[in-house]
């Protein structure tokens, strides 16, 4: 430590600080510097994208070799059908990531150090969101290109695979935002698992994402046709032209999936973004 | 606390902290109550208590983290309430768990909190290495910081605070669980850091912490402070000599407080780990005279020492008046770590 005997002037140093810089610019960077953050997390612990990679590929194998020829689909390939609903289920677990790393962050003495600093308050939780968003974009290649490998297609123009695949975006980001507000409100990290796994499975499994919805008691039929998971895979496989399971309950959203797909990801983002907004403000002071 | 208002200089000006009447109530708890404080620019304030004595609290409103409920406070001139953003790019923070990035390597830490606050990325990456190497950490500069050492992850942390080049520095118990060597190394640095113009506010829980390095100590108690002055002003509330006695067994203990009420004014404290009582001599007590009333009583006395008043002693006797000779013994005061 004898460097620290010496007197030196770094301390005193005039620092250059770039304070001329916009709200809005200064918001970019901040959040551009917490998503740095973010990957760098993910660089030096890749097992965290196993989640987002491996598994759904996981699950295209079993449902594909193993469950698939017991499922039968009226008038299409299961496979063909199978994957809008994997892609949904895969961007659907998607939220623990953002939860799990919101909540480690909320428990430990990291986040007094940002909010000690002059960076933009939400960069934080925007900088979460770039970083998570990259992941599911990795999810999503990863299981179309499996896809593709067990024998799905798409069967549409390029104007309905690209709308599929924004719509698929944008339900991944109200995953995200969705993750972040329960991050925020858990109390301890480990809770998170517990409390996605409380939405997450019944949302997935009581829908058309694996099987089709005829194959369900009267009751959950009426549950599956208005779920929201339900409406978004069909949309996803109307948009790729691939094979939707027979309709049992005619309601508004099942009737008219992509409009109504559109409707629920606007639905969640319009409640999500705020509040997770809200709660990190309440959460953050006191 | 207002019979003794702050009508300081230009403390409230570059670099000084005032406060006024500052207090956060967290339900029906006050945890801080009517802080009054003035630290003029380049100096050390010591926030000196026991847990829950309210020392984070102050931080954290000073710090613009908290909302105080009552009260006004200003820091390098501007005020923590109104102008937090401002406050905030002129004042590092180090809080009690060291805030530092596990998953990111030394230098990628210091080159975000540099770009945090908002320095170019030249300027963020010049940063990070002077204050690498200032803080003797260059060699460590592309580890992992989870496999840092406790005293490496404070250096780095207080790098941290450093690299907007603070005005003021707030430090909350920064040497809580380093080892003795890591907390010299600190002080010296912090020390260094005070030559060099910053004013620095730390809390601690160590008498021996506040007494070396600050300028100015306020004892906070439940919240209150209850007493304010430079070490020596401190100190010489107490006054004078103190003369500890040591015993051979927890039993002399009584005996030995009852024949030494008797050459001080005040009230003996003891300390039952180390079998001794203390006492405030009253001006000029003759050791030889104490010697000999112990040894007519009976008291088996294996040891004395007479010197002059400590911080402890300070602090003992303003945060524990019910610390004496007539409670029972034991409601012993907490042997404070050296």
């Amino acid at each position: 430590m004898t460097a620290l005997l010496t007197p030196s002037a770094v301390v005193r140093q005039p620092v250059d600080h770039d304070t001329e810089r916009g709200g809005l610019r200064a918001m970019l960077a901040d959040t551009l510097v917490f998503t740095r953050r973010n990957l760098e997390h993910i660089r030096q612990i890749p097992d965290m994208l196993l989640d987002v990679t491996v598994q759904p590929l996981m699950f295209v194998l079993l449902f594909a070799y193993v469950f698939g020829g017991a499922i039968n689909v009226q008038g299409g390939n299961y496979r063909e059908y199978l994957i809008g609903g994997i892609l949904i289920q895969s961007l659907s677990f998607g939220m623990m990531g953002p939860a799990t790393a919101i909540a480690t962050d909320l428990t430990e003495g990291v986040i007094d150090r940002f909010r000690s600093l002059p960076a933009i308050r939400s960069a934080y939780l925007l900088g979460h969101y770039l970083a998570e968003l990259a992941g599911m974009v990795l999810s999503i290649v990863v299981l179309l290109g499996t896809g593709l490998i067990v024998g799905w297609r798409t069967h549409t123009d390029i104007w309905h695979i690209g709308e599929a695949i924004l719509l698929l975006l944008v339900f991944a980001s109200g995953m995200i935002w969705l993750g972040t507000v329960i991050g925020i409100i858990v109390r301890s990290p480990d809770a998170v698992m517990g409390v996605g796994f409380v939405i997450v499975f019944p949302l997935t499994f009581l829908s058309s994402a694996f099987v089709p919805i005829v194959s369900m008691p009267n009751v959950l039929q009426w549950f599956a046709s208005w779920n929201p998971v339900t409406i978004i895979v069909a949309a996803v496989r109307q948009l790729f032209g691939n094979p939707l399971a027979p309709i049992t309950k005619h309601v508004w959203p099942i009737d008219h999936p992509v409009v109504a797909a559109w409707g629920y990801c606007l639905i969640i983002l319009v409640i999500t973004v705020p509040l997770a907004l809200h709660r990190y403000r309440l959460r953050t002071s006191d | 606390m207002y019979e003794q208002p702050v009508h300081h200089t230009n403390n409230g000006a570059r670099g000084g902290v005032v406060a006024q009447g500052l207090g956060k109530r967290f339900g029906d708890l006050w945890a801080l109550r009517d802080l009054d404080l003035s630290v003029a620019p380049g100096t050390v304030l010591g926030l000196l208590g026991h847990n829950g004595a309210g020392k984070t609290t102050a931080i954290r409103i000073l710090t613009t983290l908290s909302q105080p409920t009552t009260g006004s406070a200003s820091v390098a001139g501007l005020d923590v309430v109104g102008e937090a953003a401002a406050v905030r790019r002129r004042i590092g923070v180090a809080s009690q768990q060291a805030t530092v990035d596990g998953l990111m390597n030394a230098r990628l830490n210091l080159e975000m909190v540099g770009r945090l606050h908002h320095l170019s990325k030249a300027e963020a990456r010049r940063r990070a290495d002077d204050l690498l190497e200032r803080l003797d950490l260059t060699d460590a500069a592309n580890r992992l910081v989870k496999t840092f050492s406790g005293g490496m992850r404070r250096r780095l942390d207080l790098a941290a605070c450093l690299v907007s080049a603070p005005e003021v520095l707030f430090l909350d118990e920064p040497t809580t669980g380093l080892d003795p060597r890591s907390r010299n190394d600190l002080w010296e640095m912090l020390r260094d850091l005070v030559r060099e113009g910053t004013t620095v506010i730390l809390t601690t829980q160590y008498l021996e912490e506040a007494d070396r390095l600050a300028d100015d100590i306020v004892v906070l108690d439940h919240g209150v402070s209850v007493a304010h002055g430079t070490p020596e002003v401190l100190k010489s509330q107490i006054g004078n000599d103190r003369l500890d006695v040591k015993v051979s067994r927890v039993g002399e203990l009584p005996l030995a407080a009852d024949v030494l009420r008797g050459y001080s004014s005040k009230p003996p404290t003891f300390d039952e780990d180390l079998l001794t009582v203390s006492i405030a001599l009253n001006d000029g007590t003759r050791l030889i005279d104490v010697v000999r009333t112990l040894d007519d009583a009976g008291v088996d006395a294996v040891d004395m020492n007479r010197r002059e008043a400590t911080l402890d002693d300070v602090f003992l006797t303003l945060t524990s008046p019910t610390r004496d000779a007539d409670a029972p013994l034991d409601r012993q005061p907490e042997s404070v770590p050296a």
